[in-house]
């Protein structure tokens, strides 16, 4: 029995009365690339703001790397956060700072890498999203997916050992999407990073998911391999397999 | 790490971590031309430490053979981090220089005049025609803005013209009091709350409450493509957006302007009775006395320049914003900096009319 690299108890989140996870428990494998699905809205985004506390949960534990994280002071989190890389679901690139320096910040700031190899870091990081040549632009000046691929850039640009992904293929060709693909998994092979990824996309879930947790209406419908999320007998789970979408 | 026979070996973990120490220590050896880098006893890598091999065989280019013994856990990763055949474009940081920054902004003001003049005939002529043809204007929105612009402003323009009264009284009372001409301080504030400080106090608050509203507003529309949305839907930006405000600012701003007089000068009446011992019906006849009918023209009208210019300005700027959010704040900066600038250059020109008289 594997260890969980992050485990999830019973969180509950609100936003004011609204709540938008209820009872919520799930265990996340280290060398797994784990797809969170759910229909629009069902709090999969909430979801990962929780796990990283940029939104608190009401209530439950959540523990990553074994430790007990919901409580822990900032400057122990802070810790923790080191070792994980985020993808947001709008990419929220600094718009003030080129592309360069948006990827150079958590090299910046989290190691003591001399310039010349940082900078190496980031242009083979920036060149894995095919994004060589837009170095000195400003993300004002890029397409929403190139934008989308310049975050993802950042978010690997310290090997973190947990990467989450908030839908990191809408809005990119299937081509271009297809190299995604065959990055995320080279990124788990290669360095062994356990990843988190919200998609919908389903020629992606058969090429990168080992994994498949179900949300609906703020509960897990469904956790496990892909191939049993295939059999698992819940309709809505099997119907989102055969058509690719939710509901009818 | 040991250099044995131009081979530099290495071991362990090669990452993020051990590489900075890494580079210190090779930088001891940095005479000795290296043919071979050996990887056997290499545990693990990441890009940082791929960056490193990377540095150190463009350092040694010109006798670098090959990486020797690689294990085969860590051949793809290096495979994929390497930067030695990609290419990219070199990194810009730029920074223009003084004399060029002086060029470029003198274009920039050039432009900026055009775009100006272009905005104000365009500005004016949609509020025109929105007299006769309210289509293509959002529904209630002058009467909204009104409230906006003029409502919510009374109290602190009430509060400010009211303590500026009393200030400019109190300063000269002192003074007229030394000559036993106490009697002209009616006619002083009146005059200068009327000439002066009614209409360029007020425009300096309303370019910092609604200039600046007005900047961000439309700003933040471009920024999040809701201007976009509006071009989509066939509807003129200007017209919908911009012109209700400027209705608006030009109905308040006359009875901000007068307001702010009134309140002035009861800054003075009271100074004047209870600081000089003056009548009531003194200070006010005095000051019936002294101010004509164009007087309190001119000041409204004064008052209705300088509202047209913050709007117009804030527009202007609002509409130039560039980047996403953070444009959002520098342009509201600007349009604020700039129609007070404006308001008070504006009004130098008008006290070139009191020359005469
Ligand atoms: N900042 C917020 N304040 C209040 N409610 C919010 C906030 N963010 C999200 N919600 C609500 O929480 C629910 C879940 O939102 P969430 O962003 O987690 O959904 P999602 O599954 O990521 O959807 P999508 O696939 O569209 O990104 C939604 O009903 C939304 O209205
Ligand atoms: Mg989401």
């Amino acid at each position: 029995m594997k260890v969980p690299i992050i485990s999830v108890k019973k969180i509950v989140a609100k936003y004011g009365e609204n709540t938008v996870l209820k009872d919520v428990t799930v265990d996340i494998f280290p060398n797994e690339i784990t797809v969170i699905l759910g229909g629009s809205g069902c709090g999969k985004t909430t979801f990962i703001k929780n796990i990283l506390q940029l939104y608190k949960p009401f209530s439950g534990s959540i523990k990553i790397f074994g430790e007990e994280t919901v409580g822990l002071f900032p400057e122990e989190f802070n810790k923790i956060l080191e070792k994980i890389g985020m993808l947001f679901q709008n990419g929220a690139l600094l718009n003030s700072v080129n592309i360069f320096d948006n990827v150079s910040i958590p090299l910046e700031q989290h190691t003591v890498l001399p310039a010349e190899i940082i900078e190496k870091i980031i242009k083979v990081k920036l060149n894995l999203v095919n994004l060589g040549h837009v170095i000195n632009l400003f993300p004002s000046e890029l397409s929403g997916g190139m934008k989308k691929r310049a975050a993802l850039a950042r978010a690997i640009a310290l090997d973190p050992e947990i990467l989450f992904c908030d839908e990191p293929s809408a809005g990119l060709d299937p081509i271009t999407s297809e190299n995604l693909d065959n990055l995320i998994l080279k990124l788990k092979e290669q360095l062994n990073m356990t990843i988190i990824i919200v998609t919908h996309e389903l020629a992606s879930i058969h090429r990168i998911a080992n994994r498949i947790i179900f949300l609906d209406e703020g509960e897990v419908l469904f956790q496990g391999t892909l191939a049993e999320a295939k059999n698992c007998g819940i309709q809505e789970v099997e119907h989102f397999f055969e058509v690719g979408k939710f509901g009818d | 790490m040991k250099i044995i026979e131009k081979t530099l070996i290495l071991q362990g973990e090669i990452n993020k971590f051990t590489v900075p120490n890494l580079l210190n220590r090779w930088e001891k050896y940095t005479s000795q031309k290296l043919e071979y880098i050996d990887l056997e006893k290499v545990i693990s890598i990441d890009s940082a430490g791929v960056a490193f091999l990377d540095v150190i065989q463009l350092k040694n280019q010109d006798s670098f053979r090959k990486l020797l013994n690689i294990p085969i856990n860590i051949s793809q990763t290096i495979k994929t981090f390497s930067s030695l055949e990609i290419t990219v474009e070199a990194i810009k940081r730029e920074r223009s220089g003084f004399i060029e920054n002086i060029g470029n902004s003198f274009f920039k003001y050039k432009e900026a005049i055009v775009d100006i003049s272009y905005l104000t005939t365009e500005v004016i002529f949609w509020s025109f025609v929105g007299i006769f043809n309210r289509k293509g204007q959002r529904k209630d929105s002058v009467i909204q803005q009104s409230i906006l612009i003029g409502m919510e402003a009374i109290g602190i323009i009430g509060s400010l013209s009211l303590i500026f009264g009393l200030i400019m009284a109190l300063q000269s009372a002192a003074l007229l009091r030394q000559f036993g001409t106490e009697v002209f301080l009616a006619d002083m504030i009146a005059v200068l709350m009327v000439r002066e400080m009614g209409p360029i106090l007020t425009a300096i608050l309303v370019a910092g409450r609604s200039g600046s509203a007005i900047a961000s507003e439309i700003a933040t529309m471009k920024v999040t493509e809701e201007i976009d949305a509006l071009k989509i839907m066939a509807i003129d930006p200007i017209r919908y957006v911009v012109v209700p405000k400027f209705n608006a600012i030009t109905l308040c701003m006359p009875l901000l302007v007068t307001l702010s007089m009134i309140i002035g000068i009861s800054g003075g009446l009271l100074i004047s009775i209870f600081y000089l011992d003056l009548s009531i019906v003194t200070f006010v006849t005095r000051v019936l006395e002294v101010l004509t009918f164009s007087n309190i023209l001119i000041a409204l009208l004064k008052g209705v320049v300088f509202a047209w210019a913050i709007v117009i300005i804030g527009t202007y700027f609002g509409f130039k914003v560039e980047g996403g959010a953070e444009g959002v704040g520098k342009a509201t900066t600007a349009s604020v900096v700039a129609s007070i600038f404006a308001v008070i250059v504006l009004d130098a020109i008008f006290s070139l009319e009191y020359l005469g008289g």
